[in-house]
């Protein structure tokens, strides 16, 4: 049926753009003509793309505006770093990774189905507010946990060192606000690719399954698809828990690439959860391809801009501005149709065209999201400066 | 009594439903054999809409009882309901706006074609087979309504009947005993009326069903339906065939007053 080869022609599409990105870099990277920083950046790429499709999956398949994303990523992050420090010490990179990305993923979920039983009760506004309440609980819980193990097991405490009354020769893992040191770092650019796969690959195959379809009608009314027998609630939460589960493993991604992983608000706040949501919104809400240009241009960019100094993020602001309005200006949208088929003549510009018109007019909560993201520019190009100069720090770490 | 219950196919007993002080719908009560074409009319603010919506659940009745094919169903969610076999559209259209024509038919077919959610991330073979048999069940419904071509298109992009006749095809695909339909022929021509009536009685005969329908156009309530409720006040005004209750001078004073 013509409907599904175009499906799956505009998918091959996406996963093409991916594995291109990937075959170019490591071009560059064998060849030495990649930059340390570039190099650096490569792991963040990844995340941040996977970030931006899972939150997409919630944001504009199931149609919430969740603003707690970060938070997941924080678990998946935490989660899977005390596994590397204490089961996973010493075990060889690959199968370690993959169990710390079975952990991730399965706390991320966890802690998505156990958010995810009051935030979906509530709609729209609310919603996004009470995700963004348990995004900062999350981070703000970890920051002050403490974690140690000895021969009894596991001990918890919200104080201090102290109190968790360790035995002689247990180990400290996870030291309120210091975080969990001496980390793995084992996480490559290749793994962040295959991540990178696995969830377009989940997410898009889910969309075009009798559950995505079912989300789907749940986001575009709710009334009909009760009538019709969908139990929107199920959806919703599966679509929420599939998402956190896909953070979790950007997390997992996240700490396997750090020496020292520690939960801040540069890293895992509103701040950073803010910025993904931006990734999405620019991108094109509903729109998996515009997720991951989307994140990657923006991820780029700051660093792109570093020899303009001071007005880098000026810079970066009227860039955001711009691709907003590139976007999702609907003459604008218009006049792109009317130039792609001037100059493509159907063809190529007929895959892509109606999906970003689409995605344009795609949820009612674009234009809304798209206010509120312009009330929250400031603050995501606040944080994206401390976020490159946090990267920043990390390469220097890196190269020493 | 379990005789009586069982000749018919919806069996709705004395329902009620105040908001506040007004009381909406106030026993209530009607009785559907199988087949059967019936039209519930009144004048605007009857409580039509009301019935429709404690007959699917979206509101629970203060009193009274409602009997599908012998299933209480009183009381019961929208979805449980839906599964019990009542489908129904919307006064005002509620389609699945963002998704293609097919897929409103096939999220419709949701209940009756089933794969887990790891054989649709995965694609597996039942995936496969079971979405082409999802495809073609869809289409049939949709070749009933003459959607067919326009299989690929948002549901939006439709022209306002065709959108009506979509939900009828979404709420058909839902396999129910029973279909409501609230004011399908508001907002169309006298043309596009007349399709209706021939669309509305092709769909019991083909597929068998029992239409309750909810209607202000007096052509066409007079032209299909076998019996007819009037609504006033939220009260039964008056029952029975549909030709005497439309003689009767108790109904032309509701409709056109003194």
């Amino acid at each position: 049926m013509s409907y599904r080869s175009k499906t799956f022609k505009s998918n091959m599409i996406t996963y093409g753009l991916v594995a291109v990105f990937y075959i170019i870099c490591e071009a560059m990277l064998k060849s030495g003509h990649m930059s340390s920083l570039m190099q650096g950046l490569l792991v963040p790429l990844c995340y941040y793309m996977v970030l931006a499709v899972s939150l997409n999956l919630v944001v504009g398949i199931s149609g919430e505006l969740s603003l707690g994303h970060a938070g997941f990523m924080c678990i998946g992050a935490f989660s899977s770093a005390v596994f590397a420090s204490t089961a996973g010490k010493g075990m060889a990179d690959v199968p370690e990774l993959i169990i710390a990305l079975i952990i991730g993923a399965a706390f991320a979920a966890l802690f998505g189905f156990l958010i995810g039983i009051p935030v979906l009760r509530l709609r729209g506004d609310y919603l996004a507010i009470a995700t963004l309440a348990f995004g900062e609980i999350i981070k703000n819980v970890i920051n002050a946990v403490y974690l140690g193990v000895d021969s009894h097991g596991m001990h918890v405490s919200l104080k201090d060192v102290k109190s968790l009354h360790l035995e002689d020769g247990g180990q400290v893992i996870i030291k309120g606000a210091q975080g969990i040191g001496k980390l793995p770092r084992n996480a490559t650019f290749t793994l962040g690719i295959i991540l990178v796969f696995l969830t377009l690959f989940i997410v898009l195959n889910l969309v075009n399954s009798r559950q995505g379809r079912a989300i789907m009608a749940a986001r575009d009314n709710r009334i009909a698809a009760e009538s019709v027998g969908l139990s929107v609630s199920r959806y919703k939460m599966t679509a929420f828990v599939i998402s956190a589960a896909l953070a979790g493993m950007a997390g997992v991604l996240y700490s396997h690439n750090l020496a020292n992983l520690q939960a801040t608000s540069k890293n895992f706040g509103y701040n950073q959860s803010i910025l993904i949501l931006v990734f999405v919104v620019l991108g094109g809400i509903g729109n998996m391809r515009g997720s991951l240009i989307a994140a990657f241009l923006l991820t780029l960019l700051p660093e792109k801009l570093r020899f303009l100094s001071n007005y880098r993020m000026l810079i970066y602001a009227v860039v955001l501005i711009a691709m907003m309005i590139v976007n999702s200006s609907p003459k604008i949208v218009a006049w792109r149709k009317v130039m792609a088929e001037k100059y493509f003549k159907r063809g190529k510009a007929g895959i892509d065209e109606p999906e970003a018109a689409a995605a344009a007019e795609h949820v009612p909560t674009v234009d809304e999201a798209a206010s509120e993201i312009t009330a929250d520019l400031a603050a995501a190009e606040k944080e994206a400066a401390r976020i490159d100069e946090h990267e920043a720090d990390n390469n220097a770490e890196k190269e020493d | 009594m379990a005789e009586t219950t069982e000749r018919y196919l919806l069996d709705v007993d004395n329902i009620s439903i105040a908001f506040g002080g007004l009381k909406a719908v106030d026993h209530f009560s009607v009785k559907i054999r199988k087949n059967e074409l019936y039209g519930l009319i009144g004048p605007n603010g009857a409580g039509k809409t009301t019935v429709f919506n404690l007959l699917t659940g979206v509101y629970k009745p203060d009193a009274g009882s409602i009997v599908l094919d012998g299933d209480n169903i009183t009381g019961k969610t929208t979805v449980e309901i839906n599964h019990a076999g009542i489908a129904r559209t919307f006064q005002n259209i509620r389609l699945f706006s963002n998704l293609s024509v097919l897929d409103n038919v096939k999220v419709g077919l949701h209940e009756h074609y089933k794969y887990s959610l790891v054989e649709g991330i995965l694609h597996l073979v039942k995936y496969r087979s079971t979405e082409n048999a999802m495809d073609e069940r869809a289409m049939e419904i949709l070749k009933v309504f003459e959607l067919d071509g326009y299989a690929d298109f948002k549901a939006s992009q439709l022209p306002y009947g065709k959108q009506r006749k979509l939900e009828i095809a979404r709420a058909l695909a839902t396999d129910p005993k029973l279909l409501l339909l609230d004011e399908p022929a508001a907002g169309m021509n006298p043309q596009e009326t007349v399709e209706l009536m021939d669309t509305i009685r092709f769909v019991r005969d083909k597929f068998d069903m029992t239409i309750l329908l909810i209607e202000h156009d007096m052509r066409l309530v007079s032209g299909i339906c076998d019996e007819l409720t009037v609504l006033n006040f939220g009260q039964v005004l008056c029952q029975g065939e549909t030709k005497e209750v439309l003689n009767n001078p108790e109904v032309i004073k509701a409709y056109l007053g003194d």
